[in-house]
């Protein structure tokens, strides 16, 4: 029996009363909004005032030339970037999905480190792979490469086997070790 | 005793003759203290190698230590990404002379599988290694196998005052004694992004005066 998370409809109506329209879908049972990246503090605030007490994960989509046809795929809209912030709340166990777009050449969100301490380091990592700058993150270093790595490896511009990292390294010979 | 020309020698009950390399040799050879380098499923493996159904103890390597400081042996089971690399590196300087490694497993060897820009494609690319273990993992029989022939090597090449080791280029300050400097940083020539990010900083620099 696949898991069904309760409705969401009072919290979208309450987001209705504040913003205006909101681009919302349902897949499976859960619910997705579609926020612009200028609205997107400001949501995730009224969102953690309605309950939404825990930010499972922060993490992010990079589009480019999915599936050929980006402009067609209602998800992205023509977007580069899609970040994905997945909220529950555990007292209605009520939960919602926020995707935010964002594109070249300096694609930046708000930070959300004020809101929930666990974006922390998940915005660290997306930063890190993605290059998202997380405008208000207290200490936004990479998180999984090392520190002198340049590049941000998950974009689909970066080439799988890197260009050259993995081999920049002394050689240590037998003469002096 | 003095052995006239010619006369057998005449050797009382237990003993036997050797050269003093040989007898070196042997001591290091059945006294292989391993530095378990196990980064993934190899690593289990290893560990199964020195457990009780194995026993490496028959053969003298089963003091796995994890201070380099007190081993001869780096074992390095599984894949090493190029966050982990400069420790290894630095774990393989800080072991005394003399001193061994295997390479266990596909992913230590090559990389294996992970053919990408996090995985370092082979550890002998940076560091010296003596015996390779096909698998992945390789079974305990394979490893055993492996540290039998360096056994082998070991009676082979070993002599006791180092002389294998006293080459000109050793006498030179050890690289242990020098600090690992950020290996990006390093060598400039060999990173094509930080050549880029160079010629770019040079452009704006030039633009800005």
């Amino acid at each position: 029996m696949p898991f069904t998370p309760p409705p969401v409809d009072d919290v979208l109506a309450a987001l209705t009363d504040r913003f205006g329209g909101i681009e919302s879908s349902v897949f499976r049972g859960q619910t997705r909004v579609i926020v612009p990246a200028e609205q997107a503090f400001e949501m995730l605030g009224v969102l953690k005032d309605h309950g939404f007490d825990l930010l499972v994960d922060v993490t992010c989509v990079d589009y480019l030339e999915y599936r050929d046809a980006p402009m067609q795929m209602p998800a992205c809209a023509g977007h580069r970037y899609g970040l994905v912030y997945l909220l529950a709340s555990t007292t209605t166990n009520q939960r919602l999905t926020v995707r935010v777009f964002v594109d070249d050449p300096e694609p930046t969100v708000p930070s959300v480190v004020s809101l929930w301490e666990a974006a922390n380091w998940l915005e660290r990592e997306v930063w890190d792979l993605f290059g998202i700058r997380f405008e208000g993150h207290p200490d936004l270093r990479r998180l999984v490469m090392p520190e002198e790595f340049t590049a941000h490896p998950l974009r689909k511009d970066y080439p799988l086997q890197g260009r050259g990292e993995r081999h920049n390294f002394p050689v240590i010979t037998r003469d002096h070790s | 005793m003095a052995v006239a020309d010619g006369a057998k020698l005449q050797l009382p009950e237990n003993v036997v003759v050797s050269r003093l390399d040989a007898l070196a040799s042997w001591c290091r050879k059945n006294s292989l203290w391993p530095m378990p380098f196990a980064t993934a499923c190899c690593g289990i493996e290893l560990m199964a190698t020195g457990a009780s159904k194995h026993d490496l103890a028959r053969f003298g390597a089963e003091v796995f230590r994890f201070s380099p400081r007190q081993c001869d042996l780096m074992i390095v089971a599984g894949r090493v990404v190029m966050k982990m690399l400069p420790v290894l590196q630095r774990i393989w300087l800080q072991m005394h002379e003399p001193k061994w490694c295997i390479s266990m497993g596909a992913c230590a060897s090559t990389g294996g599988v992970f053919d990408t820009y996090a995985v370092v494609q082979g550890i002998d690319r940076f560091i010296p290694v003596d015996m390779y273990v096909p698998g992945c993992p390789p079974r305990p029989e394979q490893l055993i196998q492996a540290i039998i022939d360096l056994q082998d090597k070991i009676q082979r090449e070993g002599t006791i005052t180092g002389r294998e080791f006293d080459t000109a280029s050793r006498q030179a300050r050890k690289r242990a004694l020098v600090e690992i400097v950020n290996p990006m940083a390093l060598d400039a020539s060999r990173n094509p992004v930080l050549q880029r990010e160079l010629a770019a900083e040079a452009e704006s620099f030039v633009a800005g005066s």
